[in-house]
Parts: structure tokens; C-alpha cells; sequence
């Protein structure tokens, strides 16, 4: 049931995608997310899906393990549909009890809906197809300049990268625990709110032990390994763009002036 | 009172890029009474087997019975197998969660819905039968010893009162001490309760010793299935797929071998002291 959340999971494929510098995919997502926000004509839409389309097939990652990710935001997406749906005023198009729904409203809620889920789609994309290292090795590289105001972007880094290492083994741990539980008759599942928070303790008890313990033990193993931060500390593979990184910076550079040029030409 | 597993497979990650065939066409039957080893190297699969037979994994196709009831009918009622088919795990670490030993081991029967008198009697019962000393009722389950917790731990499954009981690597991170203490501890519950005992172990010299039935897990299907000495018959074939005998097994080939006249069946150190002795005789 746990391994169902596909949100910061990697896929391991061999695709061009799979292969760019974590930094041109970071600033992909980025300019990804900032295009959807531009974009508000159908036309716009209609390059952005390509673009994304584009991005999927050459991902290799399968549909159907990207689509899986939605799942966790179903409940936030039908929210924010529902109250665009209802709540913009506008030409009134069906109307029943205190409810209308307009024109407007059926505009407004779509594109968010659109939003929404392509928002997450590309933010997934990039996840399954960096390792968490090689992402948070983008993200110190690409912040290093922070460095010089006294931003600690080493340790932020190596703190994000700790925390990503640990999210499947900490699943990993809830799943064995809840069976380990389940064995002596706990049951998850039924009976109101209360009793289910409550039915949480024996989980979650265990868990922070464990967490704390493993954390423990690395802050022992890296102080075994002389670990004293980022001063003067270099890579074994030092991140240096390629041939393809330039080519793809191109491509994203282009489709943001396309969308650019959309919305100020076309609305 | 029975278990048969039937063609049982099961698939992790069905549909990923992560899918692992765990179990390959399992089939089983575990009568009322017996004490079975299951060994296998790390992967093979006898960690997925036993948690499909207290229901905990839902096995991708095939069927297990308990008492002739399959447990994926829709009325089977899992929390009956699961109080009847008690699993230890192998980190005690992973179950003890209350403020003392005494009310860890009262969750099991709690969940039951028992009343409050029959609960603490269990639990009592339970931590007596562990062996587990009075004054530690009321500590906290983390100031315990490794043995200890342990043994809190299987107390917990034993206060639920299974007909079978079942135990992940119940002796891993111990010292010989310990291991013995446990293993006696699951013999003397095998003998004196009548319980049906099952034990996942590396061990093939505690194997050897204690169970009288053991099933050979490689690669996610059963290997080997029968008495200790005709298992260990194949250990050559063992030695294959990153297992071993007991130490006893390789002397007495060895002596064979040398030309004296043994039993190269003998497993147990006992076993083989006689044998020995009888063979210098000749």
C-alpha cells in the first residue's frame, strides 16, 4: 500500500532525459512551472501539452507510473474544481438550488484543473529521473553562489539529501511495523477519526525510536569518516555540463519565448 | 488444525520497473503439532511465505487453507487467523511501543476485545511462559536487553493464544547466551503447549537441533523438504545456493571418507558423539 506513492521516487531508466545535468532539469521544472502560469489561451495549452508530451516519451518513464502520482492530489484537485466551478460569478450557464455554474466558472476551473495536474507531472518527471543525489548535487551547485552572503548551501544540501535517503527506508520500516502490529490483532481501518489517530500510537511510537536510533548512528559514522561540512571539500563527480545539457537549454529557452510570445500575441 | 498452501506465487511491484517474483509455486502442508525450520539465503523468499500465512501479504495467485478454510474466501474473518497464527517478527524493536512491559504485552488480547480480567490473566500467562522475571513487568520495553525484549515481544504474540506460532530469525543479533535461552524457550513451548512452531533461521546447527521438519527455501520456491538429516544429505547442493549443514555434518563425511565407519545422518552432536564411539569400537 505504501509503495503506491510515486512522488519523489526514482525510476531508473536509460533515456536522454535520465542523462542531463540535474540543473538543466531543475531549471526545466522551473521554467515549466513558470510557463503554465503565463499560459492562459488554448494554443498556449496546446504547446505546453506537446512540450510535456515530449518530455514523457523521451522519459521512457511509463504513463502509467507518472499518472499514479495524481493520485495523492485527487482530493486537493477536486477541492479547488469544485470551488472555481461554483464560485465565479459570470454568464450563467445551468442552475440548480443555490448553485450555478458559469461560463467562467467551467473556463476558470478547467485550466486550473489543466494546472494542477501538469504542475505535478512535471514536477514528478523530474524526480523519477534524478536520483535524489544527483538532485540535491544540482541544487548545491546551483545555489553555491548563495555561498558568498553566508548561506550554509553545503549543509542545507546535504541535509535535503539525508532526508531523501531516508524516506524509503523509513516507509519501508511504517510497512514492517504496521504488520508487526497487525500480527497482534491491530486493525488501521475501521471505526471513526479518534480511534483511528489513536490506532497511530503503536506505529509511530516505534518509528521515532527507530528514526532517532538511525540517526544516531549516522552522525556516529560520518563523524568516524572526518565529515566536518563543506569547507574544502571536493566531488568525486563533479557536475560539468555536455553537449546535450546546451542543446537542451535551447529547447527550454525557446518554448518559454514561444509561450511568451502567445500570451502577449495571442491572449 | 492445519495450514495447506496451495500453488501459492506472489509477485512484488506488480507492474513496475521493481518486480521481483518472491514466492514461485508454493506448495505446503503444515499439520497440527510440528516444529519446522525454514532456511534459506537472504532473498529467498521465506519471510514473504510465512507473513502470506497469517494473511498479512495477499499472495498474487494460489490459495492457503486454514482447518480446510481458504483465508481469501471474502467471509474468512483475517483477524481470527491472524490470533490463531501468531507471528514474531524479527526486530522486537518494531512492536514494542507501550509505557511498560505489561501493557505492551496486553495489546494483543486487547485487540481481541476481551474483557479487562481475561486480558491481564493472558498477559500474565504470556510473560510467565516467556520466563520473563516479575520485577521487569512494570520497566519500559527500550531498557531491556536484547534477549529480553525478545522475549516481551513473543510474549506478545502468545498472549493472543495462536494454535501455531510463527518466529522471524528469532535469535539474529544475540549472543550464544541468549540464543539458547530463545530456542530453548520455543522447544519448551513446542513440547508443553502442543503448539505448532514454526522458526525462519540461518542457523543450520540450531536447525539441526531443534526442528524435526525442515523446508529449504532457494529462489523463492521450496527446495527441499523433509527431516533435518534427509535434507542435509544434500549438502553439497546446499553449499550451491549460499546455505551449508551443520558443522557435524562435514566431520562425519569426513571421518567416512577416512574410512571409519559412521552415520554421515548424524546432525547433532549427540548424534555424532555415539556414532563415533561406536564406530572406534568396531
Amino acid at each position: 500500500m505504501i509503495r503506491d506513492i510515486t512522488i519523489g521516487q526514482y525510476y531508473p531508466a536509460v533515456s536522454p532525459i535520465h542523462k542531463l545535468d540535474p540543473r538543466v532539469k531543475l531549471a526545466g521544472t522551473l521554467i515549466f512551472l513558470i510557463s503554465l502560469f503565463l499560459t492562459e489561451s488554448v494554443v498556449g495549452y496546446v504547446l505546453a501539452t506537446i512540450f510535456l508530451a515530449g518530455v514523457i516519451k523521451l522519459s521512457k518513464v511509463p504513463l502509467k507510473f507518472i499518472l499514479r502520482g495524481l493520485k495523492a492530489i485527487f482530493v486537493i484537485l477536486a477541492f479547488s474544481v469544485a470551488f472555481n466551478l461554483f464560485l465565479t460569478s459570470g454568464e450563467v450557464l445551468v442552475q440548480f438550488w443555490i448553485f450555478k455554474i458559469t461560463k467562467e466558472g467551467v473556463r476558470t476551473a478547467l485550466m486550473m484543473a489543466i494546472r494542477l495536474v501538469y504542475l505535478i507531472i512535471g514536477s514528478s518527471i523530474m524526480t523519477l529521473t534524478t536520483t535524489p543525489n544527483d538532485l540535491t548535487d544540482g541544487l548545491e551547485k546551483a545555489l553555491s553562489p548563495l555561498k558568498k552572503i553566508k548561506v550554509p548551501v553545503h549543509e542545507i544540501a546535504m541535509m535535503m539529501s539525508i532526508a531523501l535517503r531516508f524516506i524509503p527506508i523509513l516507509m519501508e520500516e511504517t510497512d514492517k511495523i504496521m504488520k508487526a502490529q497487525m500480527a497482534r490483532g491491530a486493525d488501521f481501518e475501521s471505526g471513526n477519526i479518534i480511534k483511528r489517530a489513536k490506532s497511530l500510537v503503536p506505529i509511530l511510537v516505534p518509528l521515532f525510536i527507530s528514526a532517532f536510533r538511525r540517526a544516531d548512528d549516522l552522525a556516529m559514522a560520518m563523524e568516524a569518516r572526518c565529515y566536518h561540512g563543506g569547507d574544502g571539500r571536493t566531488k568525486m563527480k563533479p557536475l560539468k555540463y555536455k553537449k546535450h545539457d546546451f542543446a537542451a537549454y535551447i529547447v527550454l529557452f525557446a518554448y518559454l519565448g514561444a509561450i511568451i510570445c502567445i500570451r502577449i500575441f495571442i491572449g | 488444525m492445519s495450514i495447506k498452501v496451495e500453488g501459492l506465487n506472489y509477485i512484488y511491484s506488480q507492474g513496475t520497473a521493481y518486480e521481483i517474483k518472491a514466492l514461485d509455486n508454493i506448495n505446503l502442508s503444515i499439520e497440527d503439532g510440528e516444529f519446522i525450520g525454514i532456511i534459506g539465503h537472504t532473498g529467498s523468499g521465506k519471510s514473504t511465505l510465512i507473513q502470506h500465512l497469517n494473511g498479512l501479504i495477499k499472495a498474487t495467485s494460489g490459495a492457503i487453507y486454514y482447518n480446510g478454510k481458504n483465508i481469501y474466501d471474502e467471509d474468512f474473518k483475517m483477524k481470527d487467523l491472524r490470533s490463531k497464527v501468531g507471528l514474531v517478527f524479527q526486530y522486537p524493536e518494531y512492536q514494542l511501543f507501550e509505557v511498560d512491559v505489561f501493557s505492551d504485552v496486553c495489546f494483543g488480547p486487547k485487540n481481541l476485545g476481551l474483557s479487562k480480567e481475561e486480558i491481564e490473566a493472558r498477559a500474565n500467562k504470556a510473560l510467565q511462559a516467556v520466563g520473563l522475571k516479575e520485577k521487569y513487568y512494570k520497566y519500559s520495553p527500550f531498557e531491556l536487553s536484547g534477549g529480553q525484549k525478545r522475549r516481551v515481544a513473543i510474549a506478545g504474540v502468545l498472549a493472543m493464544q495462536p494454535e501455531v506460532l510463527i518466529l522471524d530469525e528469532p535469535t539474529a543479533g544475540l549472543d550464544p547466551k541468549g540464543r539458547e535461552d530463545i530456542l530453548n524457550l520455543i522447544a519448551r513451548l513446542h513440547d508443553e503447549k502442543g503448539l505448532t512452531v514454526i522458526v525462519v533461521s540461518h542457523s543450520m546447527d540450531d536447525m539441526a537441533q531443534y526442528a524435526k521438519r525442515l523446508i529449504v527455501m532457494n529462489q523463492g520456491s521450496v527446495q527441499y523438504d523433509g527431516t533435518p538429516k534427509e535434507v542435509f544429505l544434500h549438502y553439497r547442493e546446499l553449499e550451491k545456493v549460499g546455505l551449508s549443514a551443520p558443522k557435524v555434518t562435514y566431520i562425519m563425511h569426513e571421518l567416512a571418507e577416512r574410512g571409519l565407519s559412521v552415520d554421515v545422518t548424524a546432525t547433532t552432536i549427540e548424534e555424532a558423539k555415539k556414532s563415533i564411539l561406536e564406530g572406534l569400537k568396531k
